[in-house]
């Protein structure tokens, strides 16, 4: 994807010296190996800072809300989905944007890497398939599809789904992915299995609310976790609270969450938070044939009633 | 060392309903024990947080003055959880206050010094604990001419009326009470934006003369520059800030407006202090 | 100071003889990092196999959350509505395999938990309980920078032991009295040879080692309001999510909250850590927010760490240079571009 970089530059040079936008929002490489950082650029001279490559797993749709501005955005499948769900839930309007479609071969998860390795990073040179990887001890190279993000490992929505102009041809999308394997193993444990199960999953939450913040679905002027009249929940590292935190975050992503793993990829303390949202989303896919964001036509899952809706869940 | 965040535990001895609204209740507080007294000794302009139990605790102006003994008061103005809770306590109650926190209004300055205090709102309580301090026999002949300025948006919401009215009725303070509009017909004070009365009444500035100024935002706005006007030097103009604060000491982090803390280094600044620090307030 | 020499297995035995009155705490690995644990008998710390651990080790002094009181607010109780202290452990404890540069931290913090005029009993006590065993960085990361933020890997300040890594021991030095009485209580007593020698040699490679840097020569000289005022905020800002982990993860972030929490008519007077990139954090009651956009809190985090501190105690910056911030930060704020950014800053 690193021909990508020149074509974003291109496009974005076009568009603010067309005066199509008043501001790109991309992103630019990160300090460190393997990290990179989501900007923006207002004028057509500074176009270069923009690049894009494998660790560009920040959801650009959580930059956009509100904004009055008109925007080019770089956007991945599931950004492009995130963006679906903005303009239906009126956060930001299809004519602001210029949507810059990137067809995505996946984010690379850079801890697992790190894992692999075993220590820290030291340089990272991305090819077309691999990733050459320096570490204290010495090199190491790694393909691409083995180091992926868990979300993009079984991702069937690489290309945008709304879009102005692609940097590249359509990516093939994946068939046949199994995303819910392990929630179907989750769902099989007994209740006190799950209560131990999350107890563990969630432990090392330190409620730095990087999962929320990192989300674009998650924009409410003020959380329920922040409210004080009633407030809702504790504030301290109670596992209830934490767990009320974690369930009740995903519950108020149903049937909206892209699975595009910005939470996740946000985790200081590399917690699979998509556990939980994976689940509803399975449920929304499973109940009434439901993925979040592929249209701006239709309203989400939860938000609509149809008749012929299943009625099993009420006994 | 005392543990500064231990409360020292008091009985609300009187309620009174202060304004119309209903919004301003002022608690007299006694202390259980009564050596807690001596040590919550304070001066005018400090606060202490008042700590009701299974709530949390409230940053509050002492609107009581040094010199009144055997009680500390504190007018609270309903606004969020703790001082909703506070409101619907009754007298008997049991509760907590640290404190005295903060600096304090700069006494060692003002003495021997004309002062002018104004006022605009329920941001009027640590203001009466210094007018009440200035006035006590002992501490009268220490300070030259003393102008007060109060407004309120309407008669019904002016605080401490009794006492409004028993210092208008004295030689030894000058007190200009006004309201932003009323349909009073005996209303015998001012009507007017306190801007405007301090243009009208406000004593003429020279270097010994003092600003003690504490209302909301707005008002302050556009007072500033009608002391600016009447030639106050920003050195000489007392304000007293208020900022989201936990501990009172601090410690906990949050106050802070460049590097100094509304809690701790403040709530007392000069208008030349403020001006070299970020308006984070 | 006394500068000793320790092999592997007089380490064990030491450590198992200091278990006997302290709790011992080390870094242990737990998902995917090393955190702060306590050590069994038995248990021999792992100090090669962890560079540093993904939490700073403040929560050991300065929890996450801790109660401060309890109360009942049950009517019938003589002591209804009164604050009552809780029982605390501060028993001797010892934290082995720490880096210097988080032991030195706790004496920036300390500053701020024990000022001339108020002492936080829990901090200060829990300090004071506390001895601390660091380990010298060999092999620091790229994010590290802390010989340009007032210590360094051989940084001694803060520790009361630190060890370095020689061949098939350590050498130890023994920085403080709490250290010397340590090494006699765990009966480490080999002179070492040249040891003082031999300890600044390795300190010299290590800090060659460091290869990262930040410089607030200029930022020293700036007016506050000046740099507050600066363009560039907004601009490295936006990547910002305002989530707390820079604030979490920081050894000298010390920011918290105080909170009542009930269950029926029992509760506690709690604190919790607080972090200024959240929004709550200083909004006044009646919903005015002198800081309501995300630039001013980034803008409050790094002007603290690089201005405000440096000032007010007419000191270095409120960091040790650990690039923990740099490395967890999910969108990479890193704080030596922003530190850049603010030295090379001239008012227009």
């Amino acid at each position: 994807m690193l021909e990508y970089t020149n074509k974003i530059q291109e496009i974005a040079k076009k568009i603010l010296s067309e005066g199509k936008v008043d501001m790109v929002i991309g992103f630019r490489k990160g300090t460190i190996p393997m990290m990179s950082e989501p900007c923006f650029v207002t004028d057509a001279d500074g176009v270069g800072e923009l690049s894009f490559d494998s660790n560009c797993g920040s959801n650009l749709a959580n930059y956009i809300m509100d904004r009055k501005e008109k925007i080019g955005i770089v956007a991945k499948g599931c950004d492009s989905r995130n963006i679906v769900n903005h303009i239906i839930e009126n956060k930001i309007k299809r004519e602001q944007l210029y949507i810059i479609g990137i067809p995505c071969r996946g984010m690379v998860d850079r801890h697992a890497v790190g894992a692999a390795l075993g220590g820290e990073i030291l340089e990272a040179v991305e090819n077309a398939d691999s990733l050459v990887v320096k570490g204290v001890d010495g090199e190491a190279t790694y393909s691409l599809v083995d180091m992926l993000q868990d979300n993009c490992k079984t991702c069937t929505h690489r290309n945008p789904v709304i879009v102005d102009e692609m940097v590249a041809d359509k990516v093939e999308e994946q068939q046949d992915t199994n995303p819910y394997e392990d929630v179907k193993k989750i769902e099989a444990l007994s209740p006190e299995e799950k209560t131990a199960y999350f107890d563990e999953l969630l432990s090392p939450c330190i409620r730095c609310y990087a999962c929320r913040n990192a989300c674009p679905l998650c924009y409410c002027p003020t959380c329920f976790v922040d409210e004080s009249r009633p407030q809702w929940l504790g504030k301290s590292q109670d596992i209830t609270d934490v767990k009320t935190f974690h369930f009740l975050r995903a519950y108020h992503c149903s049937g909206r969450c892209t699975e595009c793993g910005a939470c996740e990829n946000a985790c200081p303390m590399g917690i699979k938070v998509r556990q939980l949202t994976k689940k509803l989303n399975m449920d929304c896919l499973e109940t009434w044939g439901w993925e979040a964001g592929l249209t701006v036509d239709a309203r989400p899952a939860l938000d609509q009633y149809n008749l012929n809706d299943p009625e099993e869940f009420i006994k | 060392m005392q543990n500064p965040y231990l409360p020292f535990p008091v009985r609300i001895a009187e309620i009174i309903t202060e304004t119309e609204d209903r919004n301003l209740k002022t608690f007299k507080f006694e202390f259980i024990n009564p050596e807690d007294e001596d040590k919550f000794a304070y001066k005018a302009g400090q606060f202490g947080e008042l700590s009701v139990t299974g709530q949390g605790e409230i940053p509050i102006g002492i609107a009581s003055s040094p010199v009144e003994k055997g009680f500390v008061k504190f007018t609270v103005n309903k606004v969020g959880l703790v001082t909703t809770h506070l409101h619907n306590m009754k007298v008997g109650d049991v509760m907590g206050i640290r404190g005295p926190l903060g600096n304090s209004y700069p006494w060692e300055t003002l003495e021997g010094k004309n002062v002018l205090i104004i006022g605009g709102g329920f941001a009027f309580t640590t203001l009466r604990s210094s007018i009440i301090y200035m006035l006590h026999p002992d501490n009268r002949p220490k300070f030259k001419d003393i102008h007060v300025i109060y407004g309120a948006r309407s008669p019904g919401m002016l605080l401490y009326k009794d006492e409004l009215a028993e210092w208008e009725a004295r030689d030894d303070i000058n007190v200009h009470i006004t309201v932003d509009g009323t349909d009073d017909p005996d209303w015998k004070y001012n009507v007017g934006f306190v801007p405007t009365i301090t243009e009208e009444k406000a004593p003429p500035a020279d270097s010994d003369t003092y600003a003690i100024i504490c209302g909301p935002p707005i008002m302050i706005k556009f007072t500033q520059p009608v002391l600016d006007k009447l030639g106050y030097l920003h050195d000489n103009i007392i304000m007293s800030l208020e900022n989201r604060m936990k501990c009172g000491i601090g410690i906990c982090g949050r106050c802070n407006i460049g590097k100094e803390f509304v809690c701790k280094d403040g709530p007392v600044f000069t208008l030349s202090e403020l001006t070299h620090i970020p308006k984070e307030y | 100071m006394t500068v000793i020499k320790i092999d592997k297995t007089e380490f064990a035995s030491g450590l198992e003889k200091l278990k006997g009155s302290n709790k011992l705490f080390s870094p242990a690995k737990k998902g995917k990092d090393f955190e702060f644990a306590k050590l069994d008998a038995g248990e021999v710390p792992d100090l090669e196999g962890c560079r540093n651990t993904g939490m700073s080790p403040k929560s050991l002094i300065y929890p996450q959350s801790e109660t401060m009181f309890e109360y009942t607010t049950e009517e019938a109780d003589p002591d209804a509505n009164l604050m009552k202290d809780v029982e605390k452990d501060y028993a001797p404890r010892v934290v082995v395999g720490l880096r210097p540069c988080d032991a030195y931290s706790f004496k920036l913090v300390q500053r701020n938990f024990e000022s001339p005029e108020y002492r936080d009993p829990y901090w200060a006590d829990s300090y004071e309980a506390t001895a601390f065993i660091s380990i010298a960085c060999s092999q620091p990361y790229s994010t590290c920078f802390c010989t340009t933020a007032g210590c360094g890997p051989f940084h001694e300040e803060g520790s009361d032991i630190i060890l370095a890594e020689d061949g098939d021991g350590y050498i130890a030095k023994a920085v403080t009295e709490k250290g010397e009485k340590l090494l006699a209580d765990a009966g480490w007593a080999t002179t070492a040879e040249g040891g003082e020698d031999k300890f600044a040699s390795l300190k010299k490679a290590a800090e060659e080692k460091v290869t990262s840097s930040i410089d607030i020569s200029k930022v020293r000289d700036m007016a506050i309001l000046d740099l507050y005022e600066a363009d560039f905020w907004e601009k490295e800002a936006f990547a910002c999510i305002n989530c707390g982990t820079c604030t979490f993860v920081c050894p000298t972030c010390w920011c918290f909250d105080i909170q009542d929490e009930n269950k029926g008519k029992e509760g506690v007077r709690m604190r919790n850590w607080d972090s200024c990139m959240f929004p709550l954090f200083t909004v006044h009651g009646t919903g005015h927010n002198p800081r309501d956009q995300k630039y001013m809190r980034l803008r409050q985090r790094y002007m603290h760490k690089l201005k405000y501190y440096v000032d007010k105690y007419e000191d270095d910056v409120l960091c040790t240079g650990c690039g923990r911030c740099i490395r967890m930060c999910p969108v990479n704020i890193d704080i030596r571009r922003i530190c850049d950014k603010m030295n090379s800053y001239v008012k227009a």
